[in-house]
């Protein structure tokens, strides 16, 4: 017997069949993973049973009654609940506030929080959240913003919880304590559909997994007699692996050279530094990798490199010269190319062409432009080039608004970008983040390229799958400072994660 | 014509017979009897002689510069609310120039008056645009600041240096300082008898024309419109391609100010002998370019049309005096603007009613 049975479902945007005539049946008592790379039709599935799409074709069923669902309200009266990928929380509301939100216990129009506290409290125990109900929910972390979540669907006693892609944002610890809260869950009754593309996850807690692609089901499995490479292949549609071909890296001279980079916090923050007397040294043909959890220095290390903020002291050396303070179009001329964070915010115009963001940081150069005027021929020619060498797929070619494309060739047009720029040292952070399992491979593959070419690669990862395979040597920021200088080779993740944690700290020191 | 072309033309024509039945009730509630001669008053009116769509473009000339303006200003995410000081203050100087620099022969005079009106509402322009770019000061609140400033400061010129006692306003140009007919009084004219009345449009409508046809080659084909559209669609971009976002707010809003400038030069130097009145109240020139940019969508070819949509209802409009105050006139137009901006709403849900017949046959 299923809970939850979605039958023949399809759902079509303008343009494209998000779902082609899909069927989902959900177990009671299991975990149900939903694989599939970026713009299969995974999330639409889940917002057709969530109820904020309507499907065109195909019915739901609950309990083998057939079900209409309008909307959210109706989803949590069938006891649906559902963690979006990004959270739908009151910033200046409280945990306890949060939780109640849309559900509150009044009498005579005046709240009554005291059973909810007590309700709250004891779920928050049972699953050993260590949460603070009390606090403002911009003031904790986004792992606890996700047990929030959890907590909402808990206290509403939903019995069918929806994850989407969960783990995206937590560090490992959090992931690992997100999965035994999953594993409990079940254990108690609560049946989970959870979406992901990390097949690591579906294989830890996962009992079966349905693989959809293109916005068609490819099938459902049984996690445990069914291998990581199977499932991926299912995904993507052909034969992926999952381990990098990497010879031993050929290091030349330095390229750049940083030396006690210092960046006082924000005021408020006090005594607590962002960056602490960072030093270190990138090669021609290495890829050296910045590990550590979010939110540790990292981003401020990079703003500095790539010149969008300013520090307070140190300096930085690239291919000989000072750019300590240089501007952001001087390093760029220098030989660094920057594959951002946050390729939305930072790497692309998003209302602009594909074309017109391959020229980014080169669209006044003679290639692009004489008298001032746009060359508009070699620019589309160019972007076709870029099409074809990196594989980009958009709907109208060279045109294509890159706000209509999907996150991945989004960020190949960065990646072409970056690399054909022909850079000395190219600072790629979280480069694979969202990414799927074939995007993430091709991605691997170029940096690996470009280090074989003789370039420095300087990688910002949180992944720490990716920072073993890809680096040649890793430094691990904690709290702004670089507390361990390793090579992956002689170092385990547990190793790591105690480096990460701030568990343990090596003295570093550059030469 | 396209299937879209349709869509657009059936939703634009829709958009404004409900723009227009809004309107009737409000001239219903105000004056019944007249209500519908109203109506037809504003639909027909501009269209009605040649004289009027002379006029029409004249009214439109001063409208499609303060719209472009605004337009411009937009692309580079910056809300120029300042158009009304900056047109002001061009129209004052190019008074200036066309009652007192006779000492300059007269074309040249012209050009020179149009281009110190230019500079004029540039460096107007260029306030609000240093305190944003070096001193984070909002835009809208500093332009509305130096709206006010550039209107008493004009007034208190033409008070001082340019002030015809007699009418009370600012002093004839010399004859020979007004802009060119270039023959338009023997396309646009009414005959009366066995006399015209001619439209006093002039070179004014060419100059928009043809500036808001720059304005769209800078916009599209330039790398320095390619940079301006870059910090107005996302700041951070354009800062991380090494693009120089505060200089390029500057000068947008000197370009922005200088085209509010021209606007007001071509406003004041016609044979109209339309001149600034020295009443403490800020041009509405100046605003009604806000409507005019979002009505043609922030695109300068657009805007031409939709100044002269406006203008053509400004005047069907000025024609309701005697039985609907001047108020309520501009009451009704903004209606009829207001029910124009939702043109893509329309379009779109005609589009589904469609789509869903299509799907059920």
């Amino acid at each position: 017997m299923y809970i939850i049975e979605m039958r023949n479902i399809t759902k079509e945007f303008p343009g494209i069949i998000a779902n082609d005539d899909i069927t989902l049946q959900l177990k009671k008592n299991e975990i149900h993973a939903l694989l599939g790379e970026n713009g299969a039709g995974k999330s639409t599935l889940m917002s057709v049973l969530f109820g904020l799409y309507k499907q065109e074709k195909g019915s739901i069923y609950k309990d083998e009654k057939e079900v209409s669902i309008t909307g959210p309200g109706d989803a949590n009266r069938l006891g649906i609940g559902m963690v979006h990928q990004h959270f739908k929380l009151v910033h200046n509301f409280t945990v306890l506030e949060n939780i109640v939100l849309g559900v509150e216990t009044t009498k005579g129009g005046v709240l009554q929080m005291k059973e909810a506290r007590e309700k709250v409290l004891a779920l928050s125990k049972k699953y050993g959240f260590d949460i603070d109900i009390d606090k403002e929910v911009r003031h904790i972390s986004v792992g606890m913003q996700q047990r929030v979540e959890i907590l909402k669907m808990l206290y509403r006693d939903n019995e069918i919880l929806i994850f989407d892609e969960p783990t995206a944002v937590l560090t490992p610890q959090e992931i690992d304590a997100l999965m035994k809260t999953m594993k409990d869950m079940a254990a108690e009754g609560k049946s989970i559909l959870f979406i992901t593309h990390k097949l690591d996850e579906i294989k830890h807690v996962a009992d079966r997994c349905s693989v959809l692609r293109k916005g068609k089901m490819i099938g459902t499995v049984d996690v445990s007699e069914t291998s990581k490479e199977t499932m991926s292949e299912m995904m993507v549609g052909r034969k992926v692996s999952l381990s990098l071909d990497k010879q031993d890296a050929k290091v030349g001279n330095t390229i750049l050279k940083v030396r006690g980079l210092c960046q006082k916090g924000n005021t408020g923050k006090v005594g607590k530094d962002k960056l602490k007397n960072i030093s270190f040294d990138v090669k021609e043909g290495e890829i050296l990798c910045i590990a550590g959890i979010e939110g540790n220095g990292q981003t401020d290390l990079v703003y500095a490199l790539a010149g969008l903020e300013s520090f307070d002291s140190g300096e930085i050396i690239m291919d000989g010269q000072d750019i300590t303070r240089a501007k952001i179009r001087k390093r760029t001329e220098l030989g660094i190319s920057h594959i951002p964070e946050d390729r939305h915010k930072h790497g692309l115009v998003l209302d602009y062409s594909l074309a017109y963001n391959t020229i980014l940081q080169t669209y006044y150069t003679k290639d692009f432009q004489s008298k001032g005027f746009l060359k508009r021929k070699s620019i589309l020619d160019y972007a076709k080039k870029m099409i074809e060498r990196f594989d980009i797929r958009s709907g109208q070619g060279a045109e294509t608004v890159t706000r209509s494309m999907s996150g991945g060739n989004q960020q190949k047009i960065i990646l072409a970008r970056e690399i054909d720029r022909d850079p000395k040292l190219l600072i790629a952070v979280q480069p694979t983040r969202g990414l799927d399992v074939g995007a993430i491979e091709y991605i691997h593959k170029q940096l690996l390229a470009q280090r074989d070419s003789g370039k420095a690669v300087l990688l910002v990862s949180l992944e720490l799958e990716e920072v073993m395979n890809v680096s040649d040597r890793i430094l691990v920021m904690y709290e702004g400072e670089i507390v361990a200088d390793v090579n992956p080779k002689n170092v385990t993740f547990q190793e790591l994660g105690l480096y990460m944690s701030g568990a343990k700290r090596d003295e570093v020191k550059a030469e | 014509m396209s299937r879209d072309g349709l869509l657009s033309f059936l939703s634009s024509i829709l958009v404004i017979i409900a723009g227009l039945l809004v309107g009737l009730i409000v001239l219903l509630v105000s004056n019944a009897e007249q209500a519908l001669p109203a109506v037809q008053t504003i639909l027909t009116f501009g269209v009605d002689n040649m004289r009027n769509v002379g006029d029409v473009l004249l009214r439109a000339t001063p409208i499609i510069l303060t719209g472009l303006s605004v337009a411009f200003a937009f692309k580079t995410g910056l809300f120029n609310i300042g158009a009304s000081g900056q047109f002001m203050l061009g129209g004052f100087v190019s008074i200036m120039i066309g009652v007192h620099a006779l000492a300059i022969p007269a074309p040249l005079r012209i050009i020179f008056a149009l281009l110190a009106a230019a500079l004029t509402g540039a460096l107007w322009g260029a306030i609000p645009g240093l305190l944003k770019a070096y001193r984070n000061v909002h835009e809208v609140i500093s332009s509305i600041m130096t709206n006010y400033i550039g209107m008493f400061f004009a007034v208190y010129l033409i008070q001082e240096f340019a002030f015809d006692q007699g009418r009370g306003t600012s002093a004839h140009l010399h004859p020979t300082s007004t802009l060119p007919r270039m023959g338009f009084q023997n396309i646009f004219r009414e005959p009366v008898g066995a006399a015209f009345r001619e439209s006093h449009v002039n070179v004014g409508i060419v100059i928009a024309i043809i500036l808001a046809i720059v304005i769209y080659i800078i916009l599209e084909k330039t790398t320095f419109g390619y940079e301006l559209k870059a910090c107005g669609f996302n700041q951070d971009a354009a800062k991380y391609a090494g693009i120089n976002q505060k200089r390029n707010i500057v000068f947008s809003m000197m370009i922005s100010g200088s085209l509010a400038g021209i606007a007001g030069a071509l406003n004041f130097m016609g044979t109209t002998g339309l001149s600034m009145s020295v009443v403490e109240t800020l041009a509405m020139e100046g605003f009604t370019g806000i409507s005019v940019a979002f009505l043609g969508l922030n695109h300068p070819i657009g805007i031409i049309f939709s100044g002269i949509f406006v203008s053509y209802l400004q005047l069907g409009g000025a024609r309701l005096q005697p039985h609907f105050s001047a108020e309520l006139v501009e009451t009704v137009i903004a209606v009829i603007i207001y029910f124009c901006a939702f043109v893509f709403v329309v379009k779109s849900m005609i589009g589904k009613v469609i789509k869903k017949k299509d799907g059920g046959n």
